[in-house]
């Protein structure tokens, strides 16, 4: 209930706050949202030496589509400015969806979709959609900025793949080539718990055909598993009962869950195959309304 | 408060830093010297005295602790105290003018949206959040709002029920207005 | 002149706006944790992190080196002063800070006070306790075998992890029914582990001023006179020495009320550092060490002739304690009221066996808006009545009215020595198959399965045992369990009013002020209630088991009605005429036969200080102390509609009908309020609360992440009805409801659910009915079990 000591910066650039880890050798750690690190904190479970608190720094709110259709999702930028957003429906279904399946409205205020990224929590819902989606995060440190792809972020559980002295400064997603669908389903017991299993998908469509893709999984491994590989079964197919039977058998082949209170570790694998033949089912179900 | 005398406390162990904040709390600039570390609820309750918000848990589960930060709702019990330094922080003691209850308030006392009442003051906060956004909601998006804030008491039926007769208050107040 | 509205000025059936919001919707409540003393200090708890281990050695050097620390205890610091162990309230002892072994994970070892709660806890971290690990006992089972540890080795003659074995009822009887049955159904089950979790933890400041020897405690209790009694005992303080205030609480539900070792050693601190104490436990902490509820396994029998007429009832429990026996619970009742069990059917033979256990588990057990384990009672009767209607090919809702006591049954004795005094209890069952549509049901449960789709339907009626109880047979370490409440008014008329109650949300300070306006027509706004200060409280035995109506709101009646003989009088003497010749309407006494000459209840108020007659003493007021001749026996009949996911085994509830008959109801909009609350932590048993533990005796479910609440998102809405049986010995008619829907309410949630799920076979699934289990049932056809050690069901 009570955290350890440590000291506080509030830098007001990013070059300050990156200066501020370099000096710092690993002792320092981002606060953004807070809302997965001032639990930890808390409960003890992390006691840094110093907290950079990084929701000074103007300019990081924002989230937006390129002229060229690409989304970039800066570092401050809260989860419920993309569960109330009004430009994503059309482009980024699978976030659309999942936006308001983060924890629970209050949390959703503070909490940073950048910042649950680079949390790397096994059931956090942004890893997979992001991994889904093929997205990156830009990292800045001293040498300038570099992009990490989604799939390279995570490196374990609570372990992600930035320099101790890089800052996620934002996340980016490319646009489907043709039309994009998708759709993110969680079974949680109740609202704010963690996933028992959820599966994001993200389809690039060229009329009938599926041209890519994506497809991840969060709370059936150890980490957000990448299932990309697994749902490419659909590239160059329709959407229809077998296709989509395959699909779901592949992903959840790629499950990695395991047994604890939430369900037996074939439970959870089968809710990601029933997940992933809902999305899907839907997606195709739509589409053959649209047409 | 103008004070008359402040005694001095013994300062934390050297070299523990101690910062100086400014926060407009209920519409009042409050200066107080804390350590990083104090939650934004401590601030609240022991700093400021201001003991309506309560602490239910400490996992930021419950929502017992939700305050208005510029506006928005937030688990005070997650947000640190120097995280509030220059923001505004509306608490349940300010929703009330002198002489009037806000109509969240009288909704609740009408439609018994309370029992033990530690919930409520969050419950209220986080309400009021959404009025401001939606001044017409249905149950579902009232329940959807809420599904941050906890009640072991009511079974939020009543608790709907006190949003909804608040809502129509505050809408023919707007309408008169 | 008009008579008083008795609905205006907020009398019995007035739907009364509360009085205490006036003040919690300000934020002005005033729980313990508000209460702020000069010189406070706090207190934070080391706990052990292991189930069962013998502690080699404490060493808090370090910890007393962090600034600002004043105190830091241990057991060897309690037990210097006698102090390492306390009696519970069930006649065994519990460890203040543990000694020799730990017995629970979360058990106390030793506590920092400190000048503020993050160094407390900053100190905490740096005490380095050696433990020595010991097998741990997580299931009654485990601890029943030869080769088990000995838990309670402190004991002397303690040679088992037995606690008792108790017994009720008639073998020989039941044998015979046994025999004689047509069908014989069975039913093994498990009422699991759940924790009452109100959203305030528990807490105390302890204040001992030397200067006078008075020791203050802001305690979160529901029973504030029972702490004085206890502590007077366990710290040898003369009992009017020691003041115990509980102020507002933040839900309580029997989880405030025992004695927990934080008091006592913030009590010890406070005379150790001579300041006041402040101890408020975090909730992982009230989790994992405070009075849990139920955890009770059953096997239950029920011999049924084939019209569907129960001929006995046999049932056997094994309880769960924990390492110390410490539920607050009548003397005489080893398992509480488990013994009210199939109290609403007309059984002519019951026998029932118990035997409880230690664990390595934090104890407790009744807990939760149980009713002294009725919960367990009614949950397993319609679970039992449940799988009856199935053995029998009967219609769930016929079966239970073939059995149900009828209205000319009354006074009715049970099996088990009960006497229920008056119900309705088919006219109930009526109004609920009504409301939920079950005439119809089976046909769209027929339609919806030839499409997919699961839906079941559950019904669960019980009359249960409220108002503990009357001293010829109730007692909590021997004090009888009456109530009290002290009323005064005023010469304006206007009237304070004090009871041995402790209201933690159910509205007293609203429902009492309207029974005096019931009984003397002062309206309620006029009138002050107080609880919860021992030196101004009648003695009581506290709010808990739905006991506060029937017997401190019937002490409150008594108490108006003495006022009004007194006033009488004085009503005479003002009329000048004797005191036969006087009539009495609400608020006012006139003469007989001519009722425009009277004097108002206020007038007999200002009388009372200005102008007695002679002989009478002067004021107004009167305590009484109600022993209750009779339990009372509320009656629940609830139904609820489901549909299952059988793909994902998640269940929604389309509808919930609860026809409650409470007898009379002082606040409508209260009792509906009550029953709301109570159906909610019943869904919440059914379907997602869970607290269990691992092989190795670790509690999982000790935090909110873990220990699910029900949000206003998955809480499904409920419609309420409502039948009104007048309990005929309370001075009201009113029978309480605090707890019915929590008693009666989780059946109606699994009965459903497995009535979705009957095409499978499948008798049981133990609560909570999380959607793997369902999925597994589903899918094995096998009944699905909750015993701990469990891990992925």
């Amino acid at each position: 209930m009570y955290p350890s000591r440590f000291s506080y910066d509030a830098p007001t650039s990013v070059e300050e706050a990156i200066a501020i880890l370099d000096r710092n050798g690993g002792e320092a750690k981002v606060l953004a949202g807070g809302q997965s690190l001032i639990p930890m904190l808390k409960l003890r479970f992390a006691s840094p030496e110093r907290v950079v608190d990084i929701n000074g720094i103007p300019g990081l709110e924002y989230h937006r589509i390129d002229p060229d259709g690409t989304l970039r999702i800066g570092a401050l930028c809260r989860h419920e400015d993309l569960e109330f957003s009004t430009i994503l429906g059309n482009s980024f279904p699978t976030l659309a969806q999942a936006a308001s399946l983060v924890a629970d409205p209050i949390v959703r205020t503070r909490g940073t979709f950048v910042g649950s990224l680079c949390h790397a929590d096994p059931q956090g819902d942004w890893s997979a959609t992001m991994i889904a989606l093929g997205g990156r995060i830009v990292a800045q440190g001293p040498n300038g900025r570099r992009e990490i792809e989604a799939r390279d972020f995570v490196l374990g559980p609570f372990v992600n793949a930035l320099a101790f002295n890089e800052i996620a400064v934002e996340a980016v997603v490319s646009p489907a080539k043709g039309k994009a669908l998708g759709g993110y389903l969680k079974l949680e017991r109740r609202v704010g718990d963690f996933a028992t299993a959820s599966v994001a998908v993200a389809l690039d469509m060229d009329g009938e055909t599926v041209s890519r893709a994506g497809c991840a999984l969060a709370g059936v491994g150890g980490r957000t598993i990448d299932a990309n590989d697994a749902i490419s079964v659909l590239v160059g197919k329709s959407l229809n009962a077998e296709s989509i039977k395959a699909a779901a058998v592949a992903v959840a082949a790629a499950a990695e869950p395991r047994t604890d209170h939430r369900g037996s570790s074939s439970y959870k694998r089968h809710i990601v195959e029933t997940f992933v033949t809902r999305i899907l089912s839907s997606i195709a179900n739509s589409e053959k309304k649209a047409a | 408060m103008t004070s008359l005398y402040d005694e001095v406390q013994t300062p934390p162990a050297a070299g523990v830093e101690v910062r100086r904040i400014t926060v407009n709390v209920n519409g009042t600039d409050r200066t107080v010297d804390v350590e990083p570390r104090l939650l934004l609820a401590h601030l609240l309750r022991q700093a400021l005295q201001l003991t309506g918000t309560h602490i239910g848990c400490d996992t930021t589960s419950c929502g017992a602790c939700t305050v208005l930060m510029d506006g928005r709702p937030v688990k005070s019990c997650t947000v640190l105290a120097v995280q509030a330094n220059g923001h505004e922080v509306e608490t349940v003691e300010g929703l009330a003018t002198a002489s009037e209850l806000h109509p969240i308030q009288e909704g609740f006392k009408e439609e018994h949206g309370l029992q033990c009442g530690f919930c409520t003051p969050g419950m209220m906060l986080a309400s009021k959040a959404l009025l401001e956004r939606n001044p017409n909601p249905t149950e579902d998006e009232v329940r959807w709002a809420l599904s941050g804030n906890a009640c072991r008491c009511t079974g939020y039926q009543n608790i709907v029920k006190s949003v909804l007769w608040a809502a129509q208050k505050m809408r023919d107040q707007d309408q008169e207005a | 002149m008009a008579p008083l509205d008795e609905l205006k000025i907020g009398g019995l059936g007035a739907s009364r706006r509360r009085v205490e919001d006036n003040r919690f919707v300000r934020g002005k409540g005033r729980y313990v944790d508000d209460v702020v003393l000069p010189g406070m200090l706090h207190m934070e708890i080391l706990r052990s992190p292991v189930a069962h281990a013998r502690i080699k050695s404490i060493d808090t050097s370090a910890a007393w080196e962090v600034p600002g620390v004043r105190l830091v205890l241990t057991g060897e610091t309690m037990a210097a002063r006698n102090l390492a162990w306390m009696p519970t309230l069930s006649y065994d002892t519990q460890a203040v800070l543990a000694t020799d072994k730990v017995r629970f994970q979360g058990q106390e070892v030793a506590a920092v006070v400190a000048d503020n709660p993050y160094i407390a806890k900053d100190a905490l971290d740096k005490i380095v306790v050696e433990y020595e690990q010991l097998p741990a006992i997580v299931n009654p089972i485990q601890a029943q075998s030869p080769d088990a540890p000995l838990i309670r080795d402190d004991k002397e003659n303690q040679l088992t992890n037995r606690i008792f074995d108790w017994e009720i009822g008639d073998k020989e009887a039941v044998d015979r029914a046994f025999a004689e049955a047509d069908v014989v159904s069975k039913m093994d089950l498990h009422y699991p582990r759940s924790h009452p979790s109100p959203l305030e933890t528990c807490g105390s400041i302890a204040d001992y001023d030397r200067s006078t020897g008075k020791l203050t405690v802001y305690m979160t209790s529901q029973a504030p006179h029972i702490v004085r009694a206890a502590v007077a005992m366990v710290a040898e303080l003369p009992e009017h020495m020691i003041r115990i205030i509980s102020p507002d609480l933040g839900g309580g539900f029997g989880n405030k009320v025992p004695i927990y070792p934080g008091y006592v050693i913030s009590i010890l601190a406070s005379i150790l550092t001579e300041c006041p104490v402040k101890w408020v436990e975090d909730n992982s902490s009230n989790l994992i060490s405070t009075g849990f509820a139920r955890d009770v396994y059953l096997e239950g029998e029920l011999a049924l002739r084939k019209d569907g007429k129960i001929l006995g009832m046999r049932m056997h429990t094994i309880s769960d304690h924990g390492a110390f026996f410490a539920d607050a619970q009548p003397t005489k009742f080893k398992i509480g009221l488990m013994h009210s069990t199939f109290a609403c059917y007309d059984i002519p033979a019951g026998h029932l066996t118990s035997e409880g256990y230690y664990t390595n588990k934090a104890p407790g057990g009744v807990a939760y808006r149980c009713s002294f384990r009725v919960t367990e009672a009614m949950f397993f009767q319609e679970r039992m009545m449940h799988a009856a209607a199935n053995d029998l090919g009967m219609d769930q809702a016929e079966f239970r009215r073939v059995n149900l006591v009828g209205d000319d049954m009354f006074p009715y004795r049970t099996a088990f020595g009960f006497l229920t005094d008056s119900g309705q209890y088919g006219k109930c069952l009526d109004v609920g198959m009504e409301a939920i549509g079950y005439s119809t049901f089976k046909q769209e449960q027929e339609e919806a399965r030839k499409r997919g789709k699961l839906l079941g339907i559950g019904i669960s009626t019980m009359t249960e045992p409220l108002g503990a109880g009357n001293s010829r047979e109730y007692d909590i370490i021997g004090i009888k369990m009456f109530d009290s409440a002290e009323l005064r008014i005023h010469m304006t008329g206007k009237a304070i009013l004090r009871t041995g109650a402790k209201t933690q949300g159910q509205g007293h300070e609203t429902t009492w002020a309207q029974i005096v306006a019931h009984e003397l027509g002062i309206p309620a706004d006029d009138i002050v209630v107080e609880e919860g200060d021992t030196d101004t409280a009648p003695f009581g035995m506290g709010t808990y088991a739905s006991r506060s109506t029937p017997v401190a709101g019937a002490a409150v009646a008594m108490a108006a009605r003495k006022i009004r003989a007194k006033a009488r009088k004085i009503a005479a003497h003002l009329l000048e005429v004797s005191e036969e010749d006087i009539e009495w309407e609400l608020g006012r006494f006139y003469i007989r036969g001519n009722q425009e000459r009277g004097v108002t209840i206020q007038d007999c108020a200002l009388a009372a200080y200005s102008n007695v007659p002679d002989g009478l003493e002067p004021g107004l007021e009167n305590t009484s102390y109600y022993d209750p001749p009779n339990l009372t026996w509320p009656f629940a009949a609830y139904f609820c509609k489901v549909e299952v996911d059988a793909e994902t085994g998640v269940w929604d509830v389309l509808k919930f009908v609860a026809v409650d008959d409470c007898g009379v109801r002082i606040n409508p909009m209260i009792v509906e309020g009550q029953v709301m609350g109570g159906l909610t932590e019943a869904y919440a048993a059914a379907n997602m609360q869970y607290i269990t533990f691992d092989e190795e005796g670790n509690c999982i479910g000790s935090n909110y992440i873990d220990y699910l609440l029900p949000t206003s998102w998955e809480t499904p809405g409920f419609e309420l009805h409502e039948v009104v049986t007048p309990c005929p010995h309370h001075p009201i008619g009113a029978k309480g409801v605090g707890e019915c829907a929590t008693v009666a309410g989780p059946a109606a949630f699994v009965n459903a659910v497995m009535s979705a799920i009957e095409h499978t076979g499948v008798r049981n699934v133990d609560m909570p009915l999380m959607p793997n289990r369902v999925y597994e049932a589903l899918q094995t056809g096998k009944n699905v079990s909750g015993m701990p050690p469990v891990l992925g069901d």
